[in-house]
């Protein structure tokens, strides 16, 4: 079992089956259902054999697993090297586990070019692991950018009426900041000789090459994150994109930016990491107080859920830069339940708009009356979003703020305003959506979850009262690799500490 | 004479002589001898690539004036591989467009033999010899369709304009031998350790620049290009494209890593300079394009400046890199200019980029061959295209020129978006009346050239070995 390279396996299993799914060559009603079926049985399948990642996973190491490692260029010194550690494992689980979903939310609404669909959905799955396993820092890069091809088609081809706008400055915005952030890798590499991620984490960059290293890291990290004001894209991009590629996009490939900050930024740059605190915590702060502001004037229900997701990445960038345990954790842990949260939002706006064809929130009112389970779930996925104890949302905020706390009040104080506001754009899009009586003509008639909407739904709800209820499994994956990551910060901040003392 | 070296120019010869044969059979079966001559020209192409890939040798002939080496062995073949599929793409199009020209094989069987001799050229004169050989050819080649204003237009804009900087290279070299007392390039290098840089040398290097800066089309003398592109028959901008670049490109090295290697500091702002001005050029003056056709000149503008960044760097990294961006670009322009070859309706060819519009629907292969194309031109992982970059901006790091390098990606970034454009047009916009079906030598070249650009990640190891070991003859 242990010789079995089960990384390589996840990530390329729905590789595997878009090629499948290639080979399906004709457009025909059964054809296309061929597809669905082909594309959910991989992504279940993926999903499966992803929990024996889990399962083989040992909590108490803190350095990586299950790795893999074959040279692969030798001009630039490229390995094809794979592992996980206790911060990135969970964020493959989270993949695997939203990409059924995706496939189910996207079985009636997409029935244009079903075929191109599912693939670029595998495809983007198969990158969006790689993201997560990669341990050459070139390979995370080929992943990383990768990834923006399938998202493009995404968006540009079954996206909404602005779509061509939406795709090209989703591309081109975080093209931008990961250019930099390649020719940092160019200069790791020469500095310290090769691409290897453990490698790197434990060399010791010179103290002003950190900041410029750090920097460039960082215009790659926070567009894709994104901390404002560099988060203007994502507003469009969640707007115009399918139901499923908001889920993807809020869910996964938002958090390769928190990732990159906790496994490149904190432990390769800690110097630079620790001169940037402050810089971090602010644009954290202005993240989570304006755009939860900017959320509350939304009138679309995508964009308002988009820009709430800004606010809740700044949480998470406040967490990892508070730099100590709680901040650490509850960043993780608040990325893992936006994931989930956030997926599920959008999920529920796809139940509506599926129905209703529009994302206004004026079209709706008083879905309760006819809709009444959809309105508890939403109503869950919307306390969750808030932050309300005994969800998932909760545990995440309240640590972060908490880490924020220990490292700088003001910040923390501010930040905690956010909590209110969040509470003031989520309940009030619940109140004008859900509640009040039915008296628009066309709501009328619309018609509770089915029974595929239900098998989207529910395990959602499940996992969201679970893990804010019992989040320890989650912290016992996290917490070797986050002690570890913190030791060496600290260890290399008090000794730049002492020797500019000497 | 040495007799025993011509043997290292075999393929050289090999060229020369099937030339003269091929146009005798023309002159003497007359129009319709079109057929067989393209199809004996891509034979003579090809078997020369197969003998210096099977019969590696190594040394000088000709007194030093022509070298051959890992590094010429490489480019050479890769120059064939172009003309030899640049010959293949023109048979279509020939049948449809009346453009049955014997002579049209046998000028670029002539023009690649300028190029392998460009590609050797070890001393001042061969180098010149080699590149008006392949330019005279190439001149007769842009005119080629007479009777079209636009042609005869390209042929001759591009004559006067080469001719001007042949006559600047002529004169730099002229300077350099003034002023070293040498010709061959070992000469001038070892002159120039032993002497100095002096101020008229400078000149002889600024002016061979130049030269050598037109023939690759790198700002600012890159004018020729929109023009020559838009105005040639398609089939003759692909050869255009592709193959006289690798070999320009390759003798550029090899003059500036041959001769002028202690004036390595020198040649650097040069270069810098003119790498910066391409990228920046071609990534902002293709936007606005609306022929195909001209936009792959402004592209290949753009293209050249990355590939100058590893030149840029002066190093054993650099030049690897660019060898490999040679390669990679070759490799991706043939297949772009295969899909631009299909874009034929029933009245006639189009080049418009609307006329792409929702190709994707239409002709779903050919639509995801070029996409992937596209994602590569613009540099996107884990296209071929990424690898390209990657190598030469790692050496320009390397070699600390920081901010070139962060110029280039976003000039990178800037080009993009025009890349884009064609995908956006391709897929997001709804279908015009496609395409007659493709031809099935332009099938080849795009699956080819699609399947590497795909897959290049399976093959970068092997594929950035060759390089290595072709930029180690320098070093």
């Amino acid at each position: 079992m242990a010789d079995l390279p089960i990384l390589s396996i996840v990530t390329f299993l729905p590789l595997v089956g878009a090629l499948i799914t290639f080979l399906i060559w004709e457009d025909s009603e059964v054809a296309r259902r061929n597809v669905r079926f082909v594309a959910l049985f991989t992504t279940v399948v993926t999903f499966l054999v992803s929990l024996g990642i889990w399962y083989n996973f040992d909590n108490a190491q803190s350095g990586f697993q299950m790795v893999e490692k074959v040279a692969w260029i030798r001009e630039g010194d490229i390995a094809y090297h794979m592992g996980v550690d206790g911060i990135s494992m969970l964020f493959v689980i989270l993949t695997t586990f939203l990409m059924p979903f995706c496939i189910l939310a996207s079985w009636e609404s997409v029935q244009n070019r079903v075929r191109e669909y599912m693939i670029a959905f595998l495809i983007l799955e198969t990158l969006m692991i790689g993201v997560f396993c990669a341990l050459d820092i070139v390979l995370f890069y080929v992943f990383f950018e990768a990834g923006l091809i399938p998202m493009f088609l995404i968006i540009g081809v079954w996206g909404g009426a602005r779509r061509v706008y939406a795709s090209m400055k989703f591309f081109l915005y975080t093209l931008l900041g990961s250019v930099l952030m390649l020719l940092a890798i160019m200069a790791m590499y020469w500095q310290a000789g090769t691409t290897d991620i453990p490698t790197l984490m434990a060399y010791k960059f010179p103290a002003e090459m950190q900041t410029w290293l750090w920097l460039a890291f960082f215009a790659s990290f926070a567009v894709k994150m994104p901390m404002w004001p560099v988060h203007t894209w994502l507003p469009d991009a969640h707007v115009e994109a399918p139901t499923a590629g908001s889920v993807i996009l809020a869910g996964i490939l938002l958090k390769m930016g928190g990732y990159g900050f906790l496994r490149f930024s904190l432990p390769m740059f800690p110097l630079a990491s620790a001169d940037m605190q402050t810089f971090v915590l602010v644009l954290s702060v202005i993240a989570i107080v304006y755009t939860s502001l900017v959320a509350l004037m939304q009138e679309d229900i995508k964009k308002l859920i988009a820009y709430s997701s800004v606010a809740h990445m700044g949480y998470v960038t406040m967490g990892i830069f508070a730099a100590n345990t709680q901040g650490i954790q509850g960043g993780i842990f608040q990325m893992l339940a936006h994931g989930l949260v956030s997926g599920a939002l959008f999920l529920c706006v796809g139940v509506v708009y599926d129905r209703m064809h529009t994302r206004e929130i004026a079209a709706y009112g008083g879905l309760v009356n006819n809709m009444p389970k959809y309105a508890v779930a939403f109503l869950i996925f919307t306390m969750a979003n808030v932050g309300l104890p005994g969800t998932a949302g909760f545990v995440g905020e309240f640590l972060t703020l908490l880490g924020a706390f220990r490292a700088n009040t003001w910040i923390a104080l501010i930040a905690t305003l956010g909590v209110i506001l969040s509470a003031a754009y989520a309940l009030w899009l619940y109140r004008r959506v859900v509640f009040g009586t039915l008296d628009k003509e066309a709501l009328k008639s619309i018609l509770d979850l089915n029974t595929r909407e239900k098998w989207i739904i529910y395990p959602l709800v499940v996992l969201v009262i679970f893990f804010g209820v019992y989040p320890s499994p989650v912290f016992d994956v996290t917490q070797a690799s986050v002690d570890a990551l913190l030791t060496n910060y600290q260890a290399a901040v008090d000794g730049a500490v002492q020797a500019a003392s000497k | 004479m040495d007799i025993p070296n011509l043997w290292l120019a075999g393929p050289e010869l090999w060229l020369a002589g099937g030339a003269m044969v091929l146009l005798m059979i023309g002159v003497f079966i007359g129009e319709g001898s079109t057929r067989i001559v393209t199809g004996l020209s891509v034979a003579l192409l090809a078997l020369a690539a197969i003998a210096i890939f099977w019969f590696p040798q190594t040394g000088e002939a000709f007194h030093g004036a022509f070298v051959m080496d890992p590094f010429a062995r490489l480019m050479k073949i890769l120059v064939l591989i172009g003309a030899g599929v640049a010959i293949a793409m023109s048979v279509g199009f020939a049948r449809r467009e009346n453009f049955a020209r014997f002579e049209y094989p046998v000028l670029i069987v002539l023009a690649t033999l300028g190029m392998l001799l460009m590609v050797s050229a070890n001393d001042m004169i061969t180098l010149y010899l080699g590149l008006e050989m392949q330019s005279l050819a190439l001149y007769v080649i842009a005119a080629i369709n007479r009777d079209s204003l636009r042609s005869t237009e390209a042929g001759l804009k591009y004559f006067v304009l080469g001719a001007l900087s042949s006559g600047m290279l002529l004169y730099g070299s002229s300077l350099v031998y003034g002023f070293t007392g040498h010709t061959g390039f070992e000469g001038i290098a070892a002159s120039m350790s032993s002497g100095g840089v002096s101020l008229g040398l400078l000149f002889g290097l600024v002016f061979v620049l130049a030269g050598l800066a037109f023939k690759i089309s790198a700002v600012p003398f890159h004018m020729w290009t929109p023009d020559v592109y838009e105005g040639a028959p398609t089939p003759v901008t692909a050869f255009f494209a592709a193959a006289p670049k690798v070999a320009a490109m390759a003798m550029l090295i090899r003059v500036v890593h041959g001769a002028f290697e202690p004036a390595t500091t020198e040649w650097q702002q040069i270069i810098t300079f003119i790498a910066i001005a391409s990228m920046g050029l071609g990534a902002f003056a293709a936007i606005g394009q609306t022929n195909i056709k001209r936009l792959m000149a402004y592209s290949s503008i753009g293209h050249m400046g990355f590939a100058l960044v590893g030149l840029a760097a002066g190093s054993q990294a650099g030049v690897s890199g660019v060898v490999l961006y040679m390669i990679i670009y070759m490799a991706m322009t043939l297949g772009a200019f295969a899909c631009i070859l299909a874009m034929r309706r029933a009245d006639g060819m189009v080049e418009n980029i609307s006329d792409l519009s929702g190709l994707s629907r239409t002709n779903p292969m050919m639509a995801l061959m070029l996409t992937v194309l596209m994602f590569s031109l613009a540099g996107i992982p884990p296209l071929a295209g990424f690898w390209a970059k990657y190598f030469v901006f790692l050496a320009a790091i390397q070699s600390g020129l920081y901010v070139l390098s962060v110029i280039g990606v976003i000039a990178s970034v800037i080009g993009a978006y025009y890349y884009l454009r064609i995908v956006k047009i391709m897929w997001f916009d709804e279908p015009e009346q496609g395409f007659v079906p493709m031809a099935s030598e332009l099938r080849v070249v795009l699956g080819v050239s699609g399947l590497f650009t795909l897959f290049y990640v399976l093959i970068a190891g092997p594929m950035s070995d060759i390089a290595t070991n072709a930029a180690r003859t320098f070093f």
